[in-house]
Formats: C-alpha cells, sequence, structure tokens
C-alpha cells in the first residue's frame, strides 16, 4: 500500500515537472503541431525536390539521380512554355479585375444604408461557397447551348443566335472566362480587406491632419495609404498565391482546353504528375511555382514584420 | 431644384451600382436555386424566358440526387472528414497557439509566423508527394487520406488565429490561478479554455468550411465514387459520359453551399482579424 502511494506521489511531482515550468511545458504543446507540419509539409516538399531530380514515376518507382534534367526537358517543351505563360495572365488577369471590383466595392459597403447587411452577406457568397460548386455553375452559365448570357444578349438585340460565342470553345475566350471566374471568386475578399485597412485609419488622425491643413490628396497618401498598405499588401498576396497555385477552375471550366489554351502550373502537374504517372516530370512542373512564392513570401515577411514595430 | 436633382442622380447611381454588385456576386447562385428546381422540359428550351419557372417547379433532381446516386454518401463522408479534421486540429492548434504566446517568449512570435506561412504552401506543389505518402500508408482511394491531409492546412490557420486570441486574455487571470494553487498547466485548462470558447467555436467553424471547400486534394487522392467528399462528388461524378445533368448538378451544389455561406457570413468579421494577424481592432 505504502509503496503504490508512494509511486503515485513520484510520478505526480514528475507531472508537476511539466505542468510548472514554461519551457518545458511549451515544447510538450509545440511538439504535435511542429510534427504535423514537418512530417506532412515539410517533409513531402524534400521528396518533391527529390523526385524533380530523378528518374521516377509510378510505373518505375527508381530514385536515379538524374540532376536538371527533368527541368531542361520540361523548359524545353512548348506545352509548359505555354502553361507558364498562362499562369501568369490568369494570375495577373483576374487579380486586377478582383482588386478594381474589391475597391468599388468597398467604398459601397462603407457608406451606411438601408439593407447593407443583406447585401454585404450577398456579396460575399463569392468568396465562401466552395469554388468548385460556384464553377460548375458558372459552366452551366457559359453552356455552348442553353448559356443564359448568350440569352440575354440575343433577347436585347445585341446579337443573333448565328453568331452567339460559344464561351468555353474558343481561346481567347476560354481564357477570358477562367480569368472572369476566379476574380469573381476573390473581389469579395478585396472588399473585405479594403475595408479592413479603411476602418483601421484611426478618424482623430484623420480629423487632426485636416485641421492641419492637409487636403484630400496629402490625408490620402501620407496616412490613409500608408496605414492600409500593409493589411492590403497581405491580402493581395494571399490573393495571388492561390491564384497562381489553383488548378480547380481551370480543369472543372476547361480542362486546359480547347487545344491547351487555358492549362496553368497546377493543371499541367496535375496532368503530368498524377494521371500519366511521370512524378518526376510533374514535380519538376509543379516546383517551378517555388520561386514566385519564394518572392511573395518574402514581401509579405517585411510587411508582416513592420507592422509588429 | 437642380440640387435636388443632383442628388437624385447621385443616389440613383449609387444604389445602381450596388445593384450591379448584388446581381454580380449572387447571379450564379439564383442560377442554381433556380435551375435546381425546374423540370428538364423548361430548362432544355431556347425559347423560354431563363430567368423564370416556364412550368410548374419540380423537386425530380432532388429525388433523383438522393434515390439515383451517391450524393447522400457524399454528405456523410464529408461530414465524417470534417469532424475527424476538426478534432486533429483542435487537438494540436489550441496547445500550439497558446505556447506560441504565452509560453515561448520572444522566438514564438517568429515560430508562429513561420507556421503560418506553411499555409501559404499549396496543395498544387505537395499533392504528388503527398499522394506517394498516401499509397505507402494504404490510404489511396480512401477518405480517411483527407482526415490525415488536411489538417496541414488547418493547423497552421487556426494557429494563427489562436495565437491572436490568446493574446488579449489578461494575463492577470492566470496569475490569480496560479497564486490559488494552480499549475501553470491547470490554470490553461481551467482559466484560459473557458475564456476561449468564443475563439475554439470560431476555429471549429472554420476548419469545417476549409475542408468542405478544399478540392486539389480530393481529386487527387480519390476516385473510388463511394469514397468522395460532396463538393468533389457533386463537381466529377455527376456528369455521366459527356452529358451534363444540370437539374441534379446544380440542386447538389445548392445543397453543398448553404451551409458553408451560412457559417461564412456569421464568422466573417474573426475571419479576417484572422489573415490581417490581428492588425485591425
Amino acid at each position: 500500500m505504502v509503496a503504490i502511494a508512494e509511486k503515485i506521489h513520484g510520478s505526480r511531482s514528475r507531472f508537476q515537472f511539466v505542468f510548472d515550468r514554461p519551457r518545458v511545458l511549451g515544447a510538450a504543446f509545440l511538439t504535435p503541431a511542429i510534427l504535423y507540419i514537418l512530417l506532412l509539409v515539410g517533409l513531402p516538399f524534400l521528396l518533391a525536390v527529390y523526385y524533380a531530380l530523378s528518374a521516377y514515376t509510378i510505373y518505375n518507382p527508381s530514385y536515379h539521380f538524374v540532376g536538371l534534367r527533368n527541368f531542361v526537358e520540361v523548359v524545353e517543351s512548348d506545352i509548359f512554355r505555354r502553361t507558364l505563360l498562362n499562369t501568369f495572365i490568369f494570375t495577373i488577369g483576374s487579380q486586377i479585375l478582383g482588386l478594381i471590383l474589391g475597391k468599388f466595392g468597398a467604398l459601397l459597403v462603407l457608406r451606411p444604408f438601408p439593407g447593407r447587411k443583406i447585401v454585404r452577406a450577398l456579396i460575399i457568397l463569392p468568396w465562401a461557397v466552395p469554388i468548385a460548386l460556384a464553377t460548375v455553375a458558372w459552366e452551366w452559365m457559359f453552356d455552348s447551348l442553353y448559356s443564359v448570357i448568350n440569352w440575354t444578349l440575343i433577347a436585347l438585340g445585341l446579337m443573333s443566335r448565328a453568331d452567339a460565342p460559344n464561351w468555353l470553345g474558343e481561346p481567347g475566350l476560354a481564357m477570358l472566362c477562367v480569368i472572369i471566374v476566379n476574380a469573381w471568386r476573390f473581389f469579395p475578399f478585396a472588399i473585405v480587406i479594403f475595408l479592413a485597412g479603411i476602418t483601421a485609419v484611426p478618424q482623430d488622425v484623420l480629423d487632426a491632419a485636416t485641421v492641419d491643413g492637409a487636403g484630400f490628396w496629402r490625408r490620402n497618401y501620407q496616412i490613409i495609404v500608408p496605414i492600409i498598405a500593409p493589411i492590403v499588401v497581405v491580402g493581395l498576396i494571399f490573393g495571388t498565391v492561390f491564384t497562381f497555385t489553383d488548378l480547380s477552375i481551370v480543369y472543372l471550366l476547361t480542362n486546359g482546353g480547347p487545344v491547351n489554351a487555358t492549362p496553368v502550373l497546377g493543371n499541367l502537374g496535375f496532368q503530368i504528375g498524377i494521371l500519366s504517372g511521370d512524378v518526376a516530370h510533374g514535380a519538376a512542373v509543379s516546383l517551378f511555382m517555388f520561386p514566385v512564392l519564394f518572392l511573395l513570401v518574402i514581401v509579405m515577411l517585411r510587411f508582416i514584420r513592420r507592422r509588429e514595430i | 431644384m437642380p440640387r435636388i436633382v443632383n442628388t437624385a442622380i447621385k443616389e440613383g447611381s449609387f444604389y445602381a451600382t450596388v445593384a450591379f454588385f448584388v446581381v454580380l456576386a449572387a447571379f450564379p447562385f439564383y442560377w442554381m436555386l433556380i435551375t435546381a428546381f425546374k423540370t428538364n422540359a423548361d430548362l432544355y428550351d431556347v425559347t423560354n424566358i431563363p430567368f423564370w419557372f416556364n412550368a410548374p417547379p419540380t423537386l425530380e433532381h432532388f429525388r433523383y440526387l438522393f434515390g439515383q446516386t451517391l450524393f447522400a454518401r457524399w454528405l456523410l463522408n464529408s461530414l465524417i472528414v470534417g469532424v475527424c479534421v476538426v478534432g486533429i486540429t483542435l487537438a494540436t492548434a489550441i496547445p500550439a497557439g497558446y505556447a506560441l504566446t504565452r509560453l515561448t517568449g520572444r522566438n514564438g512570435e517568429a515560430l508562429g509566423i513561420g507556421i503560418f506561412l506553411t499555409y501559404l504552401v499549396p496543395p498544387t506543389l505537395l499533392f504528388l508527394p503527398l499522394s506517394r505518402i498516401i499509397t505507402w500508408l494504404g490510404l489511396e482511394n480512401s477518405m480517411w487520406s483527407l482526415v490525415l491531409v488536411y489538417p496541414t492546412f488547418t493547423i497552421p490557420f487556426c494557429t494563427w488565429l489562436l495565437m491572436g486570441f490568446f493574446k488579449t486574455v489578461p494575463r492577470e487571470v492566470e496569475e490569480a490561478a496560479i497564486v490559488d494553487g494552480c499549475s501553470l498547466f491547470g490554470s490553461f485548462v481551467k482559466m484560459v479554455l473557458p475564456l476561449s470558447l468564443p475563439a475554439i467555436l470560431t476555429i471549429v467553424i472554420f476548419t469545417f468550411t476549409l475542408t468542405l471547400q478544399e478540392f486539389v486534394y480530393a481529386l487527387t487522392f480519390i476516385s473510388a465514387s463511394a469514397q468522395k467528399p460532396i463538393t468533389l462528388g457533386v463537381a466529377t461524378d455527376l456528369v455521366r459520359g459527356d452529358i451534363y445533368y444540370w437539374g441534379e448538378l446544380m440542386a447538389g451544389a445548392l445543397i453543398a453551399s448553404v451551409p458553408v455561406a451560412i457559417a461564412y457570413n456569421l464568422f466573417l468579421d474573426r475571419f479576417i482579424a484572422g489573415i490581417t494577424g490581428g492588425a485591425v481592432k
């Protein structure tokens, strides 16, 4: 009896050591999260690099080291260069469109008016609803025969049924559609980010500047812009990263077609690495995202640090 | 008089712009809604006005969805995946967020930013190696692969969100508990956790919606219909051959969208505070 009681007492004090030391408890609290991320983000990333430098396919899983050959082969292929260009057009186009819509939208929602809450709830929908599902709805709106957009244009007398466009069937139009859907998906996010920035500007500072004789432009560029810039930049980087690396909109809307007009890096990596099983080349294609991501993260870090001071 | 005209024009153009934005944002969902309830004869007739019912509305698409497809199974799969991922996320992100704000000193902030940045590592960079890892673990074509992988983005996001929250809990609360004889761990469990319930509820909701929104990993790991989550099932499995059954597709998309839309609107402000890192008061 005594021995057991002592043992319990002993183990209790051992836990006490964990429970009372901030550093020990902190390490114990952090370990699961850090392990999860190291094992399922860090390790896969290193594996991706290794695959890209090897001749690994799912049919012939050899780790035979081939150096940069995969990268060279990828760069030399026309489809890859086309895809890289597409990715930049897709990202830049939809971010600019989304930001313009976001800026205007934010200015609208800022002003109180009856029904503002409902309007806000409706405007946020494109960003809230799973994008794969919304994309299917857009696909139906772009349908070659029953497109509601074409129906409206015809009903308004702007075109005849004979020359109604096949939105997803023509290369230029298909790219435009993909960009529109992505901008549509992101503009509510941009609105929200702009709002967060604008409401972060303290009114008393603005008033003080006005009293001191600062005009509209001066207030705008020396007070408002510097305050909202970090928030907007962080938001913009989020948008850019998720657009640049996305594959779902293109996959569902056009699946890269027509005639390779729309695939982005994510699609090509998926096509080569998963569907064709050529893991090595697929990984090489995916890794071409890394320099852009790296740059964006550096910019973002600067802004996060600056904000904390 | 010209002044009144001026205001009228200003107000008119303001509300016209608001209307433009609402239509732009919400029309695809209205289109989902109306398509889901239309009869096929009504849908596939270019002479009909598409914006309203030309024939009485019908529930046939919903009946088909629940009777002839795996739709109910997909809903269940999503629920299982969502609940498991929420569990894993809570168990790892709450202690991590607390440790990074209170227990690790100045290094905690930098480490926290490091963890948050992993949220930016995209699925399309990791899906190839992860799909090999999933195969080695024997989880290919199983929804449990998603339970394993989804926490890689929910843990960083929720840890960051919680760090912002734990900073607002006054230290005095914990100090008082420790003076009363609690251990550091005890004060966390008895004082900090109950105070954090609103934040915990927020991350439960967001983790769940993030799992519903995810598409890339699900597409990569799962091709067996019966294992698909709802988003993947609706987007890829309701197209038979080359024929799209738009009524069923839109009905499925509608059912899966509604809960996420409601959850987002309720918790939007906290989500923004999370992304902008608590810079906004």
